[in-house]
């Protein structure tokens, strides 16, 4: 039997070989979530203050549905039979769960950092806090990844399991979304952003061990 | 090496690249599959019920029934996939109940009748994911398709092969893998003459070395020219 490392990175590169053929992020989830970004100013105007005041929260909140739909859909488009494989090659199911949520990782932050520059150019979003932004997306994407791995989990395990998703993960990215908008608040009117962040860190560690501890039992049932 | 009627090679133990291993553990028992009154239920549907069998080292079983009659639930009850819902089921030494069935999955082989490759990755692709998850050399994956003949198609999508060179390609993993238990669901499913030499070859091979094969198919006279004896299976019970 391999490392852990090594069975993480086994499941990583396979997602994210499946992504590179399929695009689904690059092609379809990053336009959708790019046009989300291009309506609000044309449903209200081009009112400049007004845009650049709401412009960081409408990019986390895009960032979070979108995201969290990049996650989920990367790690519950597998068959049974796919499933049945992967659970008969002895692989842990927990470094299932990370390398499932690394892959996802990747293409969150690829996802933000490209919707980043979007809202920069629509929105005229003052650079003050630009210096945390790469944290924020480092912890926000860690985060949405383990939580869509998470749900994606869930919904495997059986029918109707779908209509959880909405359930489970809403309250789950609140303390991201907040976390992400006040960190970068704080930060531009000159206060600590230490406690949102560290928000954010605390609930990707609950999510992390949520998952890893609830991979077999997921993997028997799904 | 053995070599089927039309040359593909299916065993290269000699000199291959593919990490060859004596297949039976010294602590594997003779008896490789033991159930005893084993029942699996999905709600309050009975899938199967108090069935009884057991297999040994060497043999190639055949079990036939028509369709819903539980035979794909039963391979995978057997590839611990599936959990007993009453009843003892041992499989390779190790209990169904217990968690050390986690254990012999990787002795295991199973080709189920809906070929289990990522579609938007090639063949070779996927036969390197099971080698790398499995800690083999991922040479060996495209040895392994160059048995099977799809050497030429190794690196082609999966989705862009035909039905039976997909199942050739499932094959190919379980020729990688080399397991002690190996089951087939519909073995001769979407193959062409060649391919089934290639199959039977593998049982034979997997019996020979002291593994166990089960084939199930809704066809007795198929599975009885590959198997050493054969069992049916009918409303979910094995006579």
């Amino acid at each position: 039997m391999i490392g852990f490392g090594a069975q993480v990175a086994a499941i990583a590169r396979r997602d994210l070989r499946r992504e590179r053929r399929t695009g689904e992020v690059v092609w379809v989830t990053l336009p959708f979530g790019a046009i989300a970004l291009l309506l609000v100013p044309l449903a209200i105007g081009t009112d400049a203050p007004m845009l650049q005041r709401i412009g960081p929260g409408l990019f986390w909140v895009v960032v979070m549905l979108f995201g969290v739909l990049i996650s989920v859909r990367q790690t519950n488009a597998e068959t049974t039979a796919q499933r049945d494989q992967v659970a008969l090659t002895g692989l842990d199911p927990a470094a299932i769960y990370v390398g499932r949520a690394a892959a996802s990782f990747v293409l969150l932050v690829v996802f933000q950092a490209a919707l980043g520059v979007v809202t920069l150019v629509l929105y005229d979003v003052p650079v003050e806090g630009l210096v945390l932004l790469p944290v924020t997306f480092l912890v926000v994407g860690a985060g949405l990844a383990l939580l869509g791995t998470l749900a994606a989990g869930i919904v495997s395990t059986g029918t109707n399991a779908t209509a959880l998703v909405p359930l489970l993960v809403a309250p789950l990215s609140i303390p991201l979304l907040i976390g992400a908008t006040q960190a970068l608040e704080a930060l531009r009117l000159g206060r600590s952003s230490l406690t949102w962040v560290l928000m954010m860190i605390v609930t990707v560690l609950v999510l992390a061990i949520a998952g890893v501890l609830s991979a077999r039992p997921l993997q028997e049932t799904g | 090496m053995i070599r089927t009627h039309v040359g593909i090679p299916v065993f290269r133990d000699e000199g291959s690249r593919t990490p060859v291993r004596t297949l039976l553990a010294v602590d594997t028992p003779q008896t490789l599959i033991d159930l005893d009154a084993v029942s699996v239920r999905a709600g309050s549907v009975h899938i199967l019920r108090d069935v009884a069998l057991e297999v040994n080292a060497g043999e190639a079983v055949g079990v036939f029934g028509a369709n819903g009659a539980g035979k794909t639930t039963l391979l995978r009850l057997l590839a611990t996939l599936v959990p007993p819902s009453a009843g003892t089921a041992t499989i390779l030494g190790a209990r169904l109940d217990r968690e050390e069935r986690y254990d012999v999955r990787p002795r295991i082989g199973y080709v189920g009748h809906v070929p289990g490759l990522y579609p938007e990755m090639t063949l070779a692709e996927n036969l390197a994911f099971t080698a790398d998850a499995r800690g083999i050399n991922r040479e060996a994956s495209r040895d392994a398709l160059e048995r099977v003949g799809l050497g030429g198609a190794a690196d082609r999508l999966a989705d862009r092969c035909s039905h039976g060179m997909q199942r050739r390609a499932e094959f190919a993993r379980v020729l990688m893998t080399q397991p002690d238990l190996l089951l087939l669901d519909e073995p001769h499913s979407a193959l062409d003459a060649d391919a089934v030499d290639l199959v039977e070859a593998l049982v034979a091979r997997t019996s020979s070395n002291g593994g166990a094969a089960i084939l199930v198919s809704h066809d007795r006279g198929r599975v009885a020219s590959m198997a050493t004896r054969t069992v049916e299976i009918a409303r979910g019970t094995i006579s």
